[in-house]
């Protein structure tokens, strides 16, 4: 079986590490960071995200046929808001109006 | 390999290991159609955010940080007990299988038992959108709006509801499944070489908690400087 058994050790790390990052995120949400403090907050998140998939989810140890497929899903994530923000931010578009 | 259980063996499969792998890519193609589907809401959100910072910020501040924190971890929690429970099937444990996944699931209900206190709260404060929603102008720090905004604010809250609406959906789904694996899982359905139905029910419980960690600093914690 293509089971991979991972130690309660590696699970109890990666929570407590997910639990830090959740204080870390309350914290930076106290700093003024400017226009960053959304990039800190995102990027906080997207570390966390990374930490279940990769580990609680085993996609560390899964076959490369579904490692893509994980992939794949953020990539189109990705593409839905950066093409979309592309036309919001350099058309000038307002809602306001 | 198969004759040991070769009752959870479907006969369109060579072995349980191809089996255990159509499974897993299934289960992977549904999720990434959930990130999809709720990329469409953060992707809204993203768009009237950028637009409408100032009133984001000020109804953002409606909501009590304190229990979406604590809602976190005791979401990560239950991701970690969710993760306990299979590795507990995996090892053949009946029990601990079962003991792990009733633990999730006082977890997702402590979980859902907040949301509701929070939703209650919101109901009371005339915070959801609809003709009863009066915009919050009464602030009590700097971050102040005023009546003309009460059309972004009610968007901000349909936002948070929509969205922890759908999430909080998931989760309401996904007990009575935990519950039913548990069930089975006391009595014997799974060990060492089959336990895919626990492994599947932990990616989408992980997914679950996957939203709520975008979800929690996005809608409780801006402009919190």
């Amino acid at each position: 079986m293509s089971d991979h058994v991972v130690s309660p050790k590696l699970y109890s790390a990666v929570f407590a590490a997910l639990l830090l990052l959740t204080l870390t995120t309350v914290w930076a949400a106290g700093q003024d960071f400017g226009a960053y403090n959304t990039v800190v907050a995102v990027g906080i998140a997207i570390t966390k995200a990374t930490l279940v998939i990769l580990f609680f989810m085993h996609v560390r140890w899964a076959g490369k046929l579904v490692q893509l497929f994980v992939a794949s899903g953020f990539i189109w994530l990705v593409i839905l808001i950066a093409i979309t923000l592309a036309d919001y931010v350099s058309r000038g578009w307002s809602l306001t109006q | 390999m198969s004759n040991a259980h070769s009752s959870v063996l479907r006969h369109h499969f060579a072995s349980l290991a191809q089996q255990k792998d159509a499974s897993s890519l299934g289960m992977w193609t549904f999720l990434v159609q959930e990130i999809m589907f709720f990329g469409g809401l953060f992707l809204v959100y993203t768009v009237y955010r950028h637009q409408y910072y100032d009133v984001f910020a000020a109804c953002s501040h409606h909501l009590d940080w304190k229990l979406g924190a604590a809602n976190t971890a005791v979401l990560i929690f239950s991701s970690l007990t969710m993760a306990m429970a299979v590795h507990a099937a995996a090892l053949g444990q009946r029990k601990a299988t079962a003991l792990w996944l009733v633990l999730t699931i006082l977890l997702g209900g402590v979980f859902l038992g907040v949301k509701t206190v929070e939703y209650k709260e919101k109901f009371e404060a005339h915070l959801v959108p609809g003709p009863h929603f009066l915009a919050p102008t009464e602030a009590a720090h700097e971050l102040k709006i005023d009546a003309s905004q009460a059309g972004q604010a009610q968007l901000y809250f349909s936002l948070y509801f929509a969205m922890t609406g759908l999430h909080a959906l998931h989760m309401v789904i996904g007990i009575p499944i935990l519950a039913a694996l548990a069930w089975k899982a006391w009595a014997g359905a799974y060990g060492a070489s089959y336990h895919t139905p626990v492994e599947m029910t932990g990616l989408y419980w992980h997914f679950v908690d996957i939203v709520w960690i975008f979800l929690f600093p996005l809608l409780y914690l801006i402009g919190h400087h």
